[in-house]
């Protein structure tokens, strides 16, 4: 951080951003006009447990779901009237397992190939590329359902980088992964922010990952963002010399006992962790 | 008046010409149904299990009746009028069972990714009719080879074989593109087990699968005459056995069938996506 007495202003400006993004499920007010502001190039957690929001704030970015009110933009583009063109600068891997098990590793890249409409000559050198990149060159014939969990999030990640997009959406990448194939995970994020600049946008419930990886977070309690800033601001803020983040999840987070997400979060992520593990 | 310049901007397709943005969705249509025939033939165990319901039609429905001889048939063998209903049936079964694929495919997590993509969702719709096209053709050989054994006489004709493939990639894709909206509609696997149930039998029994029009009762010919699949059998009819005739005319029958699909696929558009919702 420079101070703020040279600092010419220079506007930056966010590759995503939303204003007030609510959404309503019948009653259940599942997103409740969240804000938030991501720089290019970032690494940007949205936090909370399970059933915050978090899912419900991706599904909208990625224009599976319509806000019920509010906007947002990705890559300058809206949401909700530019969709299609929103789509062709993002990727997405969702929190369940995404990657076809009834297909092998190269047959799951190169139908996205072919729907992100990468020209035939390039196909054969982009799918090489992503499975070296990943560490599936010698898995590529095997049918997915065969894989360990950390390959199939790494196959996922591949399908969904294929087409060099700007912005990544990861939900919970790493739900269910051991120790091991967590950091395999990581690694490879990194990788890939460093070769092509992607702005990664991730949501977790895992604090290390969150401190590991994102330069900025959002804490969501409830559908609203509870508190937002880098990890070492909020730790600061805690007021204790030695806070983790843990310290900063429980006090943004809440420590009520119905937290921890309806039946049907629960169900889906231990699903998820069962298939991955 | 914002809203009114909206309309315009974001319908304009990014290779801004109409040509590109039609070959761009045919080719997208037959990648979705690519994705399917490649499942299909890494597990074809499937196609296998459903020849046992024609088979038991044929065999144990058709022999009895076929010595019934109590059905006006138009001077040919029970047997002969009932085996091209029968084909017609097994393709609607293979048809209606998409709607629950699908929300299976949900369930795990696969089609959240395809609806991110840059496919068009007419696309979506009509890469899974086409592939339910694809994957009836394996009715369609089983039904010949039983017609066959059982001594139906079958017009082995060019133009009649062609006739006959296309009426049941248009019988197909009309229902399985029945299923995707019914899928959107009930959203979980049981209530569409349910609904599918309700919906199959009825289909089946109110057309002139296996007895003539002539014969039903006055209100039960009105249903049966706004049944999709009564234009199927009749096609069917009047082209795969010998001394076989329609009742309503081929270019009805196949303008009547294309026509209900292409409907049923332009609202599907609409209603697929919210599977995932």
């Amino acid at each position: 951080m420079t101070g703020e007495a040279g600092a010419v202003k220079v506007e930056v400006v966010p590759i995503l951003e939303t204003n007030e993004l609510t959404r309503r499920f019948g009653d259940l007010l599942a997103v409740d006009r969240v804000t938030l502001r991501v720089e290019a190039g970032q690494v940007f957690g949205l936090l909370g447990s399970n059933g915050a929001g978090k899912t419900t704030v991706i599904k909208m970015l990625t224009t599976l779901l319509a806000p019920t009110s509010g906007t947002a933009t990705v890559a300058g583009f809206d949401v909700r009237k530019q969709a299609a063109k929103v789509r062709r600068v993002i990727g997405y891997v969702p929190q369940m397992i995404s990657a076809d098990g009834t297909l092998t590793g190269y047959e799951n890249l190169l139908i996205f190939a072919k729907l992100y409409d990468i020209p035939r000559r390039e196909r054969a050198a982009r799918i090489a590329d992503a499975l070296t990149l990943m560490e599936l060159t010698d898995a590529a014939d095997r049918l997915v359902r065969e894989y360990s969990g950390g390959m199939i999030r790494r196959l996922e990640i591949a399908q969904s980088m294929l087409h060099r997009p700007p912005v990544l959406f990861l939900d919970e990448p790493t739900v269910g992964l051991d120790p091991i194939a967590r950091h395999s995970v990581w690694d490879r994020l990194m990788t890939l922010k460093a070769d092509f600049n992607t702005t990664i946008f991730l949501t977790t419930h895992l604090m290390d990952e969150a401190d590991a990886l994102c330069h900025e977070i959002a804490i969501l309690h409830r559908g609203r963002v509870a508190v937002s800033g880098s990890p070492a601001a909020l730790k600061a803020s805690v007021g204790r010399d030695d806070a983790t983040m843990d310290d900063v999840f429980i006090r943004y987070a809440g420590t009520s006992v119905e937290s921890g997400g309806t039946f049907q979060d629960v169900s889906r992520t231990r699903r998820t962790a069962q298939r991955v593990g | 008046m914002s809203r009114a310049l909206d309309v315009p901007l974001s319908a304009s397709v990014e290779d801004d010409s109409l040509v590109s943005a039609v070959r761009g969705f045919v080719y997208k249509t037959f990648v979705i149904a690519e994705l399917e025939v490649r499942k299909l033939k890494h597990d074809p165990t499937e196609l296998i299990t459903r020849a046992v319901q024609p088979a038991l039609w044929l065999l144990i429905f058709g022999e009895v009746f076929t010595r019934l001889r109590a059905i006006p048939t138009g001077g040919i063998p029970y047997l002969d009028f009932m085996a091209p209903g029968i084909l017609a049936q097994s393709v609607l079964f293979v048809a209606i069972f998409y709607g629950i694929a699908v929300i299976w495919e949900r369930d795990l997590g696969t089609i959240h990714k395809l609806f991110v993509s840059p496919t068009p969702r007419g696309a979506l719709v009509l890469g899974k009719a086409l592939s339910a096209g694809v994957r009836s053709l394996s009715q369609v050989a089983i039904v010949y080879t039983l017609a066959l054994l059982l001594g139906v006489r079958v017009n082995w004709h060019p133009l009649a074989l062609t006739g006959v493939t296309v009426a049941v990639f248009a019988g197909a894709g009309c229902f399985a593109t029945l299923s995707l909206i019914i899928a959107a509609i009930v959203k979980t696997r049981e209530r569409f087990m349910g609904i599918g149930q309700v919906l199959t039998m009825p289909l089946f029994f109110a057309s002139n699968a296996i007895y003539p029009l002539a014969i039903m009762p006055p209100w039960l010919h009105v249903i049966a005459r706004m049944n999709p699949l009564s234009y199927e059998v009749d096609a069917l009819r009047a082209l795969m056995i010998v001394g076989g005739t329609t009742t309503f005319g081929l270019v009805t029958d196949f303008a009547l069938l294309t026509g209900t699909t292409a409907i049923l696929v332009i609202a599907a558009s609409y209603m697929y996506p919210r599977v995932v919702g």
